[in-house]
């Protein structure tokens, strides 16, 4: 139930993180991670099968796309 | 005076909100359906996984249309990335380390992901997540080897023979049992590899149409990147 609220309070940062970060690689990293912890929470409340697609998907593949087009535009937020 | 009208339609959709909510009854199931999925749903589909046999059989018309969406989006990515490959461009290659720790965990990571989708009935996972993590071991490829390229004409060709088995089973269940996407196979035996019918087959072709469609849209990107 700790480890629970725990994971939760971190997504929390992590959320606020991405918002916050003005260099947008941080705030991709900062949503990736939200991504991770959910995947967590997900399969700690028995539903493996949306765990595994939260963290192939939300965490790897959109991370990457991002990271991809931030490349390719501008990295900080003015 | 914007944010004053603002904060207004706020006030009024969570009132809305509120007051539509507040009919349900807290804690309780109003849907009879869910309950059934889970007494019947591995006697009626053979599916050892309850998750799968919702996906595929019984809302599996959604599913196709989930496909569908997914389709598009590579699609219209594609026409707005399209441009010619200028082959002049040198590509740097990567270290001899890196290389060959991508070519060691390449096969790795798509045996991985043909072992999900391919016991997507027995174990949690399937179609959409093996051929995610497929499409990341591409992404590994994409990263850690630049100068080996993928074929996007046999990624298309995959895609498009996934999409069209799908369809094909569809029919053939329309054909066979009277309704589109029925189990019209035998069940077999109950958590074995090769049970529930069309099931697993299904599955496979999602796999791989998902795979081929993400690694198309990342390859894609990692084109327009150079």
């Amino acid at each position: 139930m700790i480890f629970v609220a725990l994971l939760v309070l971190l997504m929390f940062v992590g959320a606020v993180a991405a918002g916050a970060f003005r260099d947008l690689i941080n705030a991709v990293i900062a949503s990736a991670l939200v991504s991770f912890t959910a995947a967590i929470l997900f399969y700690f409340l028995q539903a493996p099968d949306v765990a595994m697609a939260e963290a192939s998907i939300g965490a790897a593949l959109t991370t990457a796309i991002f990271v991809v087009a931030i490349r390719r535009t501008r990295r900080y937020e003015e | 005076m914007r944010k004053v009208i603002g904060i207004i339609f706020l006030g009024v959709i969570i009132w809305g909100l509120v007051l539509s909510l507040s009919q349900v009854p807290f804690g309780k199931d109003k849907m009879e359906v869910g309950r059934r999925y889970l007494k019947r749903g591995t006697e009626e589909t053979g599916a050892a996984n309850i998750v799968t046999s919702v996906v595929v059989t019984y809302r599996g018309f959604d599913t196709l249309g989930e496909v569908t969406v997914l389709f598009i989006a590579a699609l219209g990515l594609g026409a707005v990335l399209y441009t010619r490959r200028r082959s002049s461009e040198r590509i740097e290659p990567s270290s001899l380390v890196l290389r060959t720790g991508c070519r060691f965990l390449f096969p790795l990571i798509l045996l991985f992901g043909t072992y999900i989708f391919v016991h997507g009935h027995l174990t949690p996972g399937g179609g959409f997540q093996g051929g995610a993590i497929i499409a990341s071991g591409f992404l590994l490829i994409y990263l850690g080897c630049p100068e080996r390229r993928t074929q996007e004409l046999r990624l298309g060709a995959t895609e498009s023979l996934g999409g069209l088995a799908f369809v094909v089973f569809g029919l053939l269940g329309l054909a066979v049992g009277g309704y589109f996407l029925t189990n019209f196979l035998p069940k077999g035996t109950f958590n074995s590899l090769i049970s529930a019918g069309v099931i697993p087959l299904i599955y496979v072709a999602i796999g791989f149409k998902v795979g081929s469609e993400l690694a198309g849209i990342m390859g894609n990107l990692m084109e327009r990147t150079k």
